[in-house]
């Protein structure tokens, strides 16, 4: 029942062939049973998961059910749960309890699907591996020595294990993309101000996007279909109709312009990845694409320009956790110095602190143009690079990740090297356009992902690109060792 | 490339954080190489050019100065730290 994809519940679950009960406590039963392995969720809602697959399960007796109606999904640590714990992955929100839902949170309610719990995640979603929650790291369930990629490091790898079959997660610098790619799993970033970002605990405003993750781009669809609204709560929201994701996923790649940027294949890409990556373009030849040789020459400046503006960006967004109105508070505090400094030294981990002081610095008096000013300038060249490939091209492919799933403390003690990680997703972000990866090749038994970027807006045309490679390969029906499929 | 012990107390005050002593070096080498890392971006040639603020160039995005949610501070407040008479409380500040 855990290899089905959403697609293939949802058919079952209007059949009557399961109901939506039984489901839930299916999936309920592997997490319990198999996740002490993987640490990848934090909170399991399992009473409010039930309660909400009754109701789902009479809806769907009575014929008022809604598209996602009794499938359960589990939600990133990220998105404000009313009544749920959400932490971020944080020790600062450990004991908070929020009082609303995040407006993906209530789409997803909306729509009748059924909350499983909370994933694990990087701290305040600041990382590349998921080695920095405060609940402890999570494993890849491909090889369980090795980190599923991060930010959102939980939700891939619970999708991985067959412990969900489609989960929320947010992506600012590849938090989406780049576990999809680790774990074997399909993740879409929509373009900026697709989704909501009100109750999406906030981190870098200007790059962060909430998305979907699943097994396939057709139940990536699905998601994206209930997360994607305009909402006026998010001022960052763009007010643009919201198409029907799935219409589209059958359509015919002939005479697709597929866009290949040679910096995304020049040194530091791992040859196993170039090779796996090559024999999917070579696919979508066969699907009737077109390959053009494109160039995004600002690449390089990429990761400086966003080590720059995600901390920047975040040491404002967390200036707001100071023990005054929720979450972690220090003990005994002499004043409000105190209280403010000691509560926030305790309740943030290491790789947070460094990003704000960072980011502090950046911003600070005679230092804010040299640095954000400057990277905000470069953030135009990257879009331009993009606005000008797009002239000649439909889509972006390339790698997802230099290199396959690498081991638990390989990147240790050098910051650069981890954020060296993401030199192929930031650029996305930097412009706002869309991005997803998909399963397109296999490096040491570990998975290697396929990168789509889209023009502004573009999803249906990348998930239709995404689907019709999903028809003629099956990268994205493995399943790690041990995990039956 | 190494940052004063200064500058990181400095930037500790002005995020509010406390950096014990045992910590300053260890911080000092590690944002050392992030802005090893970001001065990079000095030699990119950015004449002309004005800041994305926005990733999709749009500005911001104004409503009506009316009250449009509902007074929620029962809520808000049952899970601070310490409150009293609908205020929150934190240690004096004046003497």
């Amino acid at each position: 029942m855990h290899n089905f994809t959403i697609t293939e519940l949802i058919d079952g679950l209007k059949k009557r062939v399961f109901s939506s009960e039984e489901i839930t406590q299916h999936f309920l039963a592997r997490i319990k049973n198999l996740d002490s392995e993987f640490n990848s969720v934090i909170t399991l809602t399992e009473d409010q998961a039930l309660e909400s697959a009754k109701l789902a399960d009479q809806l769907l007796a009575d014929g008022s059910a809604s598209e996602l109606c009794g499938v359960p999904v589990l939600h990133k640590d990220i998105f404000c749960t009313q009544g749920v714990r959400t932490s971020c992955g944080s020790k600062m929100l450990d004991n908070f309890v929020p009082p609303y839902d995040a407006t993906v949170i209530e789409n997803f309610r909306n729509n009748g699907a059924v909350m499983l719990g909370k994933t694990n995640m990087d701290e305040f979603a600041m990382g590349s591996s998921n080695e920095t929650s405060f609940y402890g790291p999570v494993k890849n369930p491909w090889s369980t020595d090795s980190v599923p990629g991060g930010s959102s490091g939980g939700s891939a790898a619970a999708i991985a294990a067959r412990l969900a079959p489609g989960a929320t997660a947010t992506d600012t610098g590849g938090s989406i993309r780049q576990p999809a790619a680790l774990c074997g799993i399909t993740g879409l970033k929509p373009t900026y101000g697709r989704v909501s970002r009100w109750g999406m605990i906030a981190f870098a405003s200007s790059l962060d996007q909430g998305g979907p993750m699943a097994r396939t781009a057709e139940d990536c669809a699905l998601l994206l279909n209930c997360m994607a609204s305009y909402d006026d709560k998010d001022s960052t929201c763009i007010d643009r109709p919201v198409p029907n994701y799935s219409a589209n996923l059958g359509d015919s790649l002939k005479g697709l312009r597929i866009g290949i940027p040679k910096e995304y294949f020049s040194e530091g890409l791992n040859s196993g990845t170039e090779q796996a990556v090559r024999d999917s373009l070579a696919e979508y030849e066969k699907l009737g694409a077109e390959l053009v040789d494109i160039s995004l020459p600002n690449t390089e400046l990429s990761v400086p320009a966003y080590y720059v503006i995600a901390p920047a960006e975040a040491s404002a967004n967390l200036s707001r956790f100071d023990g005054v109105r929720y979450g972690h508070r220090c003990e005994d505090p002499k004043d409000l110095e105190d209280l403010y400094r000691r509560t926030r030294a305790e309740g943030f981990g290491d790789e947070v602190q460094r990003r704000i002081l960072i980011g502090t610095y950046c911003l600070s008096a005679g230092y804010y143009d040299a640095y954000y000013g400057k990277a905000q300038q470069v953030r135009q060249l990257i879009r331009q690079d993009f606005t000008q490939a797009f002239e000649k091209v439909d889509l972006i492919m390339g790698p997802t990740c230099p290199s396959p799933a690498f081991k638990f403390g390989a990147k240790g003690n050098d910051p650069v090297a981890m954020y060296l990680e993401d030199i192929y997703t930031i650029s996305t972000n930097l412009a706002g356009l869309p991005g997803m990866s998909l399963p397109c090749g296999m490096v040491d038994n570990k998975p290697v992902g396929l990168q789509i970027i889209g023009n502004y807006f573009d999803e249906a045309r990348m998930l239709n690109a995404a689907h019709q490679f999903q028809q003629v390969t099956d990268w994205h029906q493995l399943a790690p060792a041990g995990i039956e499929s | 490339m190494s940052i004063e012990k200064q500058t990181i107390e400095n930037l500790a005050t002005l995020a509010r954080l406390a950096v014990d002593d045992q910590r300053v070096e260890e911080i000092s080498q590690r944002l050392g190489s992030v802005l090893e890392l970001v001065d990079q971006l000095q030699a990119a040639d950015t004449s002309g050019l004005s800041g994305l603020d926005h990733p999709l160039n749009e500005t911001q995005r104004l409503r009506e100065d009316k009250v449009n949610k509902p007074n929620m501070r029962e809520a808000f407040q049952a899970i601070a730290p310490d409150t009293e008479a609908d205020l929150y409380l934190v240690p004096k500040v004046i003497d």
